[in-house]
């Protein structure tokens, strides 16, 4: 009983993990791309540290918490990842499949990553 | 007391990563990790510029519980689109007005924003008074913005800003 709900838990965060990758292939410019791996992983990531609590919790050595602290952990740096790639990616006016709101300062749009080091200012909040 | 606990919240988060860390449970540890908590959080107390005020403890935990399982739901939303034609998909930016002042409850709802639903926060204006969010596929984007700002910034706002 336990296997069979460690190797669904294994086997599910194997499956959302190698989602998360397939979507850096499949998703066609840089903003889509950062979607798979900070969202699809999570949850992979998550089924496999609580199959890993799980498993060692039930081995008569004390229960395992070690995993909480590694899902803390990603969910504070996965989002604060995700968001200086992305907006590294606006300073670089990547090319982007949506347009960019007016009024934002890269709305020369098109698919020109010309001038990158023009302007560094303002953004150092 | 206030001296020697500026931030009894604090020592008690500490002293909880402390035995998360060393993954036993003793008497000894648990002594250990509340003096931990208490000498770092007395420490460096002055290094943190804006002491973060939980007023609605109860509210915070709810909150919690709504992200995580938005969380799985995002998931299956994001694994289906890119497992489906990425022709068909509707990226868009939206500005999503801020009322929240706070350093701290506007970088955990960038934080929430990127971990929830097919959205990812990608610009705070100087100003603080707009969040840029790129959405993978939304059909609507004023109506993602007022999801955001009603399920996610209300809370914050009500937790951190009453």
């Amino acid at each position: 009983m336990l296997d069979a709900l460690l190797s669904f838990l294994i086997l599910t965060g194997a499956i959302f993990t190698f989602i998360g990758s397939l979507g850096l292939v499949r998703l066609r410019d840089f903003y889509t791309r950062l979607h798979g791996p900070t969202k699809a992983t999570t949850l992979g990531v998550g089924s496999l540290l609580i199959a890993s609590s799980l498993f060692f919790s039930t081995r008569g050595e004390g229960v395992s918490l070690h995993e909480v602290l590694v899902t803390l952990f990603l969910f504070i740096t996965a989002p604060v990842s995700a968001h200086l790639l992305s907006k590294a990616a606006l300073h670089l006016k990547l090319h982007s499949l949506a347009p960019l709101p007016q009024g934002e300062r890269s709305e020369s749009s098109g698919p020109n990553r010309s001038t990158v080091s023009q302007n560094s200012e303002r953004d150092a909040q | 007391m206030r001296r020697w606990l500026p931030h009894p919240l604090i020592a008690l988060a500490l002293a909880a990563v402390w035995l998360l860390l060393a993954n036993r449970f003793s008497p000894g540890h648990i002594l250990l990790g509340l003096v931990l908590g208490v000498a770092i959080s007395r420490f460096g107390a002055r290094f943190w510029l804006e002491i973060p005020r939980v007023h609605r403890p109860l509210l915070l935990l709810r909150f919690i519980g709504v992200v995580l399982s938005d969380i799985v739901v995002a998931n299956l939303a994001v694994a289906r689109r890119i497992l489906g034609s990425p022709e068909r998909l509707r990226p868009v930016f939206v500005r999503v007005p801020l009322a929240l002042t706070s350093d701290l409850a506007i970088s955990l709802l960038a934080n929430t924003i990127c971990l929830t639903p097919g959205t990812v926060s990608s610009r705070l204006s100087p100003d603080r008074a707009h969040l840029l969010v790129h959405a993978l596929d939304a059909a609507d984007a004023t109506e993602l913005a007022a999801t955001i700002k009603r399920r996610y910034e209300a809370p914050l706002r009500e937790i951190f800003e009453p």
